[in-house]
Order: C-alpha cells, then sequence, then structure tokens
C-alpha cells in the first residue's frame, strides 16, 4: 500500500472515532505539557540563580583571612593572626604579579551607625578602592566615584546605597555635597548607588555606604589588615586560573613554606554558581522524572486504547484482510493511527506546555525558561511512545486469521 | 477446460480440533468458466463454508490443487495470497461488512487502496462508476446507517465490482434480507452476470435463490453430491414483479 494512502486511512479511521482518539491523546498531551512546564521552571530558576549572581559579578574572587583548616583543634596559627593576614603589600603584589586578575581592591568594613541632622541608621560601612565598583558591577545613579588620589589622600568621602538615603535624607532632597557621619567622623556625599535589591541571599544590596579603604582603616579601625580583598578574573573561564595565581602569589607574599597552610581562604562565584546549579538541576530533574513517568503513562493509555480498537475492530480487519489487506498493511494502519495519535498528542502537548510556562510566569511570577531541547526531546519521546506501545496491538491485529476475524461478533 | 476460471481439483481439508480430526471437504472437484453464475447449495455442516473459504483464498486446502485464473493458490503466500484476493475476487458477505461512519463512496474504494497500481483519481472514477452500476449513483456521501439493508449490500456489491475480479464470491448475500430485496439483489446480480458477463459464485442453503442461477453445485458432508446446469434460469426481475404489492405501509 502507498504510504500516502496508509496515512489517509489512518486519519480516516481516527475521523470516525474524534472523542476516543482525543482521549486518548490526552495522556500524552499532559505528559508532553508537564515536561515541557516542569523543565522551563527548572531552567528558569537556574537562568535567574545565574543572572542575580553576574549582576554581583560573576567573575568575582573573594580573598578572606584565615586558612581552610581554622575549626581544627590545635591549630598553630589560630589567633589573633588569623583575622589578620592580608595587607596592602598583598594588595599591591597582586596587582603586580597577576596575569588573569582584571581588577584588585581590598575591603575593610565595620557596622555602625550614619547620623544626618536627626536622623540616623545602623550601617555598614565598606572600605575600598576605586576598582572596587567595577568588580562589584556596582553603578552610580548620581554624583562620581572617590579617585585615587581620594584614596591615597585617605579623604572622607563617601557614597552612599538607596536604603542608607532613603533612611537618613527626606524624599526630593539631594543628598550629593551634604555631610554625613559615620561614628564621629564627618563624610561628604559625592555619590549615589544604582538600586541593586535584594540578593538571592537576603541580603539588602543597597544598605551600605562605601568611602576609601585608606580612609576606613586610618580613620575609624585604625588597623593596617583588611577582612577581605575583592578580584576580577579577566573572565569567567580564567577564574580557575587566577584563583591558583593568586594562591601562589600570597603564599610568596606571606612568606608561606611548602609544608605550612594557606592563612586565607578563597571563594568564587563560579563555585557558587556551580554550587547553585547543581540544586536546581536536581530540582528539575526530579520534576522532569516525575513529568516523565506521566508521559509513560500516557504511552500506556495509547496502548490500552489500541487494543480495545483492534478487538473492536476485528470485523473490519477481516474484511480489510479479505479484500487484499496484508499483514503488514494492517500492520501500518494501526500503527500508524498510534503514532499519529501520540505525535498530535505532542504537537498540542508542546503548545499547552508553551502556554502554561507563560502562565506560571504571568501568575505565579515564577521565572521559566522554555527550552528548544525540551521540546525537541518530549517530541521525540512521543514519536518513540506511538511506535513502541502501538507495534504491539498493530503486530496482534497484523496476525489476525481473516477467517475468524470476519467471522468475530 | 483450461479456459476454466476456476479449477478445483480433489480438494481436501482437515481441521484439528484437539485430538480429534474434522473433514470438512473429502475431495471436492469442479470448474467454474467465464460467465457462469453458479450455486453452491448444501446444508450446516456440509463443507460449504470451508469451500466458500478455500474458493476466496482465505484458507488453503490441505490437499488437492486449486487453480483460481490460472494460478496455482496452494504454492501462495499470505501476502500472495492477500494481493490475489484484492485483484481476482470481489466478496459480497451475508452482513454487508461496510465499514461504519464511513461514506458509501469510501467503503467502495477500500479494495482500491490495497492496489497500489491505481491513483487517487482512478480510484475515485471507478468507485463512483461501481456505485452508478448498482443504482447508487446518487448515494455517494451516504453512510451506511443512512441506507437500507438492500442498499447496504447493493454498497457492498459495488465494493466487489470496484477492483474489476475475475469472480464474485457471494456468501449467503440475500440472507438478511427480505423477500423482495432479495429479489432486487438477484436480480441485480443477474443483469451484471447476462450484460457485463460478470462470473458469480454464491453459496447459499435457499433452493429459492439457487434456481436464479445457471448452474448448481450442491454439497453434502463434505463431497459434491449433485452438480447440473439449471436449464430454466428464473428471472429475478419477473419474480419480483410477481411479488404482491407491499402493502406495509
Amino acid at each position: 500500500m502507498h504510504p500516502l494512502n496508509l496515512i489517509r486511512v489512518a486519519l480516516r479511521a481516527l475521523q470516525r472515532n474524534k472523542l476516543r482518539a482525543f482521549l486518548t491523546m490526552l495522556g500524552i498531551i499532559i505528559g508532553v505539557a508537564a515536561v515541557i512546564a516542569m523543565v522551563a521552571i527548572g531552567q528558569g530558576s537556574k537562568q535567574s540563580i545565574h543572572e542575580q549572581l553576574s549582576s554581583m559579578g560573576s567573575n568575582m574572587i573573594t580573598v578572606q583571612p584565615a586558612s581552610n583548616n581554622m575549626g581544627m583543634p590545635g591549630g598553630v596559627r589560630l589567633g589573633a593572626s588569623s583575622l589578620q593576614t592580608l595587607t596592602i603589600a598583598d594588595v599591591k603584589a597582586l596587582q603586580r604579579k597577576s596575569e588573569f586578575l582584571s581588577a584588585v581592591s581590598p575591603v575593610s568594613s565595620t557596622n555602625g551607625q550614619a547620623i544626618n541632622g536627626a536622623r540616623n541608621w545602623p550601617t555598614q560601612l565598606q572600605g575600598a578602592a576605586p576598582e572596587y565598583f567595577d568588580i562589584r558591577k556596582l553603578t552610580l545613579r548620581d554624583g562620581i566615584i572617590f579617585s585615587d588620589q581620594n584614596v591615597a589622600e585617605a579623604a572622607k568621602v563617601c557614597i552612599l546605597g538607596q536604603t542608607v538615603v532613603n533612611n537618613l535624607f527626606d524624599p526630593g532632597v539631594n543628598p550629593i555635597g551634604k555631610i554625613i557621619r559615620f561614628g564621629k567622623i564627618p563624610f561628604t556625599v559625592i555619590g549615589i548607588l544604582n538600586v541593586k535589591g535584594v540578593s538571592s541571599f537576603g541580603q539588602d544590596q543597597d544598605d551600605v555606604i562605601i568611602a576609601p579603604y585608606t580612609t576606613v582603616q586610618k580613620r575609624i579601625l585604625a588597623t593596617i589588615y583588611f577582612q577581605s580583598i575583592y578580584a576580577s578574573s579577566t573572565s569567567e573561564a580564567t577564574s580557575d586560573t587566577a584563583t591558583k595565581e593568586i594562591t601562589d602569589i600570597l603564599r610568596t607574599s606571606h612568606r608561606l613554606r611548602s609544608d605550612e597552610d594557606d592563612d586565607f581562604s578563597i571563594r568564587t562565584m563560579q563555585e557558587l554558581l556551580n554550587t547553585l546549579n547543581s540544586t536546581s538541576q536536581l530540582l528539575t530533574v526530579l520534576l522532569t522524572a516525575i513529568a516523565g513517568i506521566s508521559l509513560v503513562i500516557g504511552g500506556i493509555g495509547i496502548m490500552n486504547i489500541m487494543y480495545v480498537s483492534v478487538t473492536e475492530r476485528t470485523k473490519e480487519i477481516g474484511l480489510r484482510m479479505s479484500i487484499g489487506a496484508r499483514g503488514i498493511d494492517i500492520l501500518m494502519q494501526f500503527l500508524i493511527e498510534a503514532i499519529v495519535i501520540s505525535v498530535t498528542g505532542g504537537f498540542i502537548g508542546i503548545g499547552l506546555g508553551i502556554v502554561s510556562s507563560i502562565l506560571i510566569t504571568a501568575l505565579l511570577s515564577w521565572p521559566t525558561l522554555i527550552s528548544e531541547s525540551s521540546i525537541v526531546l518530549s517530541f521525540l519521546v512521543c514519536a518513540v511512545t506511538g511506535v513502541f506501545f502501538g507495534y504491539y496491538p498493530a503486530l496482534k491485529a497484523s496476525r489476525l486469521d481473516p477467517i475468524e476475524a470476519l467471522r468475530y461478533e | 477446460m483450461s479456459n476454466a476460471i476456476l479449477s478445483i481439483q480433489n480438494i481436501r481439508r482437515e481441521f484439528h480440533m484437539g485430538t480429534e480430526v474434522v473433514r470438512a471437504l473429502k475431495g471436492v472437484s469442479f470448474d467454474v468458466f467465464p460467465g457462469e453464475f453458479v450455486t453452491i447449495m448444501g446444508s450446516s455442516g456440509s463443507g460449504k463454508t470451508t469451500l466458500l473459504n478455500t474458493l476466496g483464498c482465505l484458507d488453503k486446502p490441505t490437499d488437492g490443487t486449486y487453480l483460481l485464473d490460472g494460478v496455482n493458490v496452494g504454492s501462495l503466500s499470505r501476502n500472495d495470497l492477500a494481493r490475489l484476493r484484492n485483484r481476482k475476487i470481489g466478496f459480497v458477505f451475508q452482513a454487508y461488512n461496510l465499514l461504519p461512519r464511513t461514506s458509501a463512496l469510501e467503503n467502495v474504494e477500500l479494495p482500491l487502496f490495497y492496489n497500489s497500481a491505481i491513483t487517487a483519481t482512478q480510484r475515485r472514477e471507478r468507485a463512483v462508476k461501481a456505485l452508478e452500476s448498482v443504482k447508487l449513483g446518487d448515494r455517494l456521501d451516504h453512510l451506511p446507517n443512512q441506507l437500507s439493508g438492500g442498499q447496504q449490500q447493493r454498497v457492498a456489491i459495488a465494493r466487489a465490482l470496484v477492483n474489476e475480479p475475475v469472480m464474485i464470491l457471494a456468501d449467503e448475500a440475500t440472507g438478511n434480507l427480505d423477500t423482495r430485496t432479495s429479489y432486487e439483489i438477484m436480480a441485480l446480480l443477474q443483469e451484471l452476470n447476462q450484460q457485463q458477463g460478470k462470473t458469480i459464485v454464491f453459496v447459499t442453503h435457499e433452493p429459492d435463490i439457487a434456481a436464479f442461477s445457471s448452474r448448481t453445485v450442491m454439497l453434502r458432508d463434505g463431497k459434491v453430491q449433485k452438480d447440473y446446469k439449471n436449464e430454466n434460469v428464473r428471472s429475478a426481475r419477473e419474480a419480483l414483479a410477481a411479488l404482491p404489492v407491499s402493502d406495509d405501509y
């Protein structure tokens, strides 16, 4: 039989029983829609995590004092020095020697009360170099970033986060040029940060005051040590190389013997990204597995209905055989019916999956990302399901004895 | 002899029912020539259904030879048998066996779907022509449940004609119909036989019907009991005219 005729015959057979064909499809429709929506949710959350981390600077590397085995009982280097290992010499060494770092900035921070006239607000003062704004991807809404000159002079200038502005100034007042106090030290406001919002860890990124690190070190903390060093690798890909480089430079700078542990620890954004990715990956796999099960159940539904259909249409099969249908013609007819059901169901399911992903974003404001691969994959699974679950009933039909099939009541 | 459409020689067919062997046909021989209208008669258990299945290439004999249009059926595979049924035989069944929810035209087109030499246009043309020849040219799009029993059987006959078979094989084709409609169907078959020269083999157990054919083969216990030419064939059209006018309405 001509392939085109086969498809026509199968379509006509399905048309004769539209409702049943649709109900059979329903399992596949729901299965495919579920797979697509679930993968979209998984991919969406993954992407939104990635975006948030990128907004914090996905190339960012932080160096903190203390060794990785700080918690080990009896460790010799657990003293006062454990928090005081990073100095300006380290920063200079990194700036001078590294090849894979695009920017380096020390950070020295302290918590305290910011005061403007009768208003005050508890916040964090971060002392940093101008490069810090590049590393953290901080941009200004208004004003300017302090200069290297300001750093050298330990100038009493600062840049405010929006939360601090809101709490220290009346609405409508331009804080630029105004003087606020942090503790006892007066600072001139020279810039205001763009709003970054709450980070994925629940931290208000706008509740901060940034000043030159020299000012914070000398005028407030009276220390030569830093709490951390922030750096940017030249790209996301060189993050690991840059980490090794930092380790080498700092070990040399700290004159550590090869048998001594590092007295600093390095965290990269990539590590964090990987951890979060693997979590959302797990979520995606779980959701997809559940959706996949419903797809299999849909397939079993097809098999069930095809079996019923073969039994119910035994007489039709007998007739077709008596007027010249070969076993293979009958096999193909029923197989194509099953494939048409599953593929049509697949198409409708893809549509439904896309619509429900959009609805999920619109109504629940969950981020979703519809990936082409999930569409292609679930569609292939559909076609395979049709063949797999349609084959056995079709084989049964093709092996009927025409004489008995004709006489079947 | 060589121009026989159908020639069976000493056909035997045995069935194994558990340990018992049932011998349905015990050596049946006869020939059918082009243009003949043969009825095969016999009571139930005489082996006529088995013979019909064999003649229809649905079943192969245990022993003996069957030549259909010069082809030895006994040596064919399942697929070759299907092809033979498609090209050389037109079946008409007692229960019509039309596909439900499918128009008369599509039902008639059905055998041509299994003949890859026929294009879609030819298929439609031939189906329309076949339906016109059974006087249903105005019912092409009717579904089986919108047709009377007689009309359904005429659709089935059109389906049997559409592949231009060498032989129409009818199995109790009037069994489900009342007398008047039976006579109408017989009149149609007679017309196809006499005017278009179609060869018809008609299996029945009604002597009444056998009277319309040109020859009768009587089966009894798996053997041919009688095989005779019908010297004065009854005209179904006249018989139909002779029936009292229906006053059912």
